[in-house]
């Protein structure tokens, strides 16, 4: 059943996306921070922590769980330290993303040449 | 006359289908990658034995690492125009735009090449990401006091 979840939910967000770069002048990185926005909104409301039970780790996917786990980390931090702490908090759980996606992409510049 | 001929013929070549075949592509695609991404976060959490959040994490990593490889081999954008916005907006899209940006300026060297540009396109995911949720944060932070 959470694969089932999983399809739909990755699929509807990739299929919202799809039509709104299709019918409007947006584009992917229009999108991609709307998204963005999007998932600390549904983070806010308490959505997306029943998506991601639903969807399991088809949820944590798209680019709206960084959004969502942001908004988690600053509002974690404000519990434990009060405004203080959602400046200190606020990076830490999408630390792993943000880290591997610079690592990786230096090193494969480092390596490869850029293709046209 | 003419111009409704005209409007006409411009209706019938605007290629209708196809933006019915890109979403339906995104959908089918992007949902394929959520089902490959649970798959093998359970995979992962069996063979290591890890908890459910390690386990997300390293499909995580493992997806960015593929994306890192696949844009510098060249490979994501032929499959960017097939699959459209399936890739795009899962993880490997931010992973594809730093890895893209980073290659596209590496001639202009390591730090106003490299170091200047590589959040060109990504930085905007970062930038509104951390707005929003800061303001969020405050939001409810007001609502509950």
């Amino acid at each position: 059943m959470t694969y089932i979840y999983a399809f739909l939910f990755v699929g509807f967000l990739c299929l919202i996306a799809q039509v709104i770069i299709d019918n409007t002048c947006l584009t992917f990185g229009h999108v991609t921070s709307m998204f963005v926005v999007l998932g600390a909104v549904l983070g806010f409301f308490d959505i997306y922590d029943k998506i991601i039970e639903l969807a399991g780790a088809g949820a944590s996917l798209p680019i709206t769980s960084f959004g969502n786990l942001l908004y988690h980390a600053g509002l974690d931090g404000y519990l434990e330290n009060g405004i203080l702490g959602i400046f200190q908090n606020m990076l830490t759980t999408t630390s792993a993303g943000i880290t591997a996606t610079i690592v990786f992409a230096f090193i494969m510049t480092l390596i490869f040449k850029p293709k046209d | 006359m003419d111009k409704e001929q005209y409007s006409k013929l411009v209706k019938k070549h605007t290629p209708k289908e196809d933006r019915f075949l890109n979403a339906v592509k995104a959908f089918v695609f992007g949902g394929l990658l959520g089902v490959l991404a649970e798959a093998i976060m359970e995979l992962i959490r069996n063979v290591f034995d890890l908890p459910i959040l390690d386990a997300t994490v390293w499909m995580m990593i493992i997806f960015i690492f593929s994306a890192c490889l696949l844009t510098a081999l060249g490979v994501f954008d032929k499959l960017t125009n097939f699959l459209k916005a399936a890739i795009i907006i899962p993880i490997t899209g931010f992973a594809h735009s730093v890895t893209s940006a980073a290659l596209d300026y590496k001639q202009d060297g390591l730090i106003q090449g490299i170091g200047s540009n590589c959040f060109k396109l990504a930085g905007s995911v970062l930038l509104y990401g951390i707005i929003g949720a800061f303001i969020l944060v405050l939001v409810g932070v007001l609502i509950n006091v």
